[in-house]
């Protein structure tokens, strides 16, 4: 029979090899998607949540995790979805933030954006300038709009306030 | 099947229904950003109405000892007469203009019906409505920028508004019918009567025509609605869209991917 003696805090720290693959620089845990771990020595109980109702990429970062933890030996797996509270951009950690924009999205706006009206991008990843303009309001993927610097003329993926 | 399960399954069916239409404009969109936009409208209801089936299909296997539906079966095994989406959804695409006056008017309904079913006494239906109405409601923003784009933009963009709203308008009036099952919902707690959000909505989509200078719509007029969706009597057109959706699982039984 399976059983761990790992805890729930280095459960969570294997986890961060787990990406987004969409947006692989992202971890679950940057993204704000993973909700609870718990580990009772038999049994991982893992809850995560969708960022958009029809996310493609649940069903992946359901193997990825149970395929990550089979890599360090753990089983015994029970992953559910949760909707509520629904997610929010606002859950994505200030690393995870970092991280996209070094890849070349800008993050999601402050905290209660879609209730102020609309949100934009700080700024243009690329070069900084705030000069941007929105040229549609869907990306590549259902969580990003896309943006165009008018300094540097470069497009860019802004992560949507959520 | 009971009344609240086919609450549910009007939901689920709304969101397909539509969520398929627009997922018909993939590889046609004008340019390739709305293209984009389309697909990804039609992804977030297409998730919406599994979230909806998989309730549906919970409850009916509580009720039902011994029985095994799955949000499959809901979406993929049940004939045109068994829909209970409203007629407004299942029109044809057409041209952009009726695309867009078709999301705007659903998008606004869907995003006030939400609204109010935050309070649900069932959990998963304020839970799936607290995920959706974000939804919801940037659909509501996109398509309002093209409703006033095309109401107040070029005489060919007006003439086509104008048209789609010739085209679409006799199905609103379905959308604040009260059927049998929201009767049932409103008792429960469960759900609302669409009549709780008709002025709302009026008040929504005449406020956007005045900027587009399009025709406002008046919420008096007697209905002239025979069809009706939420009863099973729908236009020639779901059959037609059914017979292309469901293909696969009717051709090949169970097959996966």
């Amino acid at each position: 029979m399976f059983v761990t003696t790992l805890t729930k805090e280095e459960i969570i720290s294997i986890l961060s090899e787990v990406k987004d693959p969409e947006i692989p620089v992202l971890s679950i845990s940057d993204l704000g998607i993973l909700r609870t771990v718990e580990v009772d020595g038999k049994k991982i109980s893992i809850q995560i949540s969708p960022t958009y109702s029809g996310c493609p990429a649940m069903e992946i970062i359901q193997d990825d995790i149970r395929s990550t933890l089979a890599k360090h030996g753990l089983e015994n797996i029970e992953i559910k979805q949760v909707l509520s509270p629904a997610w929010t951009s606002d859950w994505m950690t200030d690393e995870g933030k970092l991280k996209l924009r070094s890849y070349g999205i800008a993050a999601p706006a402050k905290h209660g954006c879609l209730l102020n009206g609309d949100d934009q991008p700080e700024s243009c990843p690329q070069c900084d300038s705030k000069n941007i303009e929105m040229i549609s309001r869907f990306g590549s993927t259902a969580c990003k709009a896309l943006y165009r610097c008018l300094d540097c003329l470069e497009p860019f993926d802004y992560f949507k306030c959520h | 099947m009971d009344l609240l399960s086919t609450y549910i399954i009007h939901q689920a069916d709304n969101a397909l229904v539509l969520g398929h239409r627009d997922s018909e404009w993939a590889g046609h969109g004008p340019i390739l950003e709305q293209d984009i936009a389309l697909s990804n409208i039609a992804l977030d209801l297409v998730g919406q109405a599994r979230n909806f089936y998989q309730l549906a299909a919970e409850r009916l296997n509580e009720l039902t000892p011994g029985q095994h539906v799955t949000e499959d079966d809901l979406a993929y095994l049940r004939d045109a007469n068994e829909f209970r989406n409203f007629i407004l959804v299942e029109q044809v695409n057409g041209d952009w203009a009726k695309t867009i006056l078709r999301q705007f008017y659903f998008s606004t309904y869907q995003f006030l019906l939400y609204n109010r079913l935050l309070e649900s006494t069932i959990p998963e239906i304020a839970a799936i409505s607290e995920k959706s109405i974000k939804e919801a409601r940037y659909h509501v923003k996109w398509s309002s920028e093209w409703v006033l784009r095309l109401g107040d933009g070029t005489e060919e963009s007006r003439t086509r508004m104008l048209d789609a709203l010739q085209t679409l308008n006799p199905w609103i009036s379905e959308l604040f019918m009260p059927s049998d099952f929201e009767y049932e919902a409103a008792g429960s707690g469960a759900g609302i009567l669409p009549e709780l959000i008709k002025d709302d909505w009026y008040f929504q989509v005449n406020k956007l025509f005045e900027t587009s200078t399009l025709p406002k719509l008046s919420s008096e007029k007697k209905p002239m609605q025979i069809l009706s969706g939420k009863k099973g009597v729908h236009s020639e057109h779901l059959g037609f869209l059914l017979a292309e959706m469901q293909f696969l699982q009717r051709a090949y039984p169970g097959s996966n991917w």
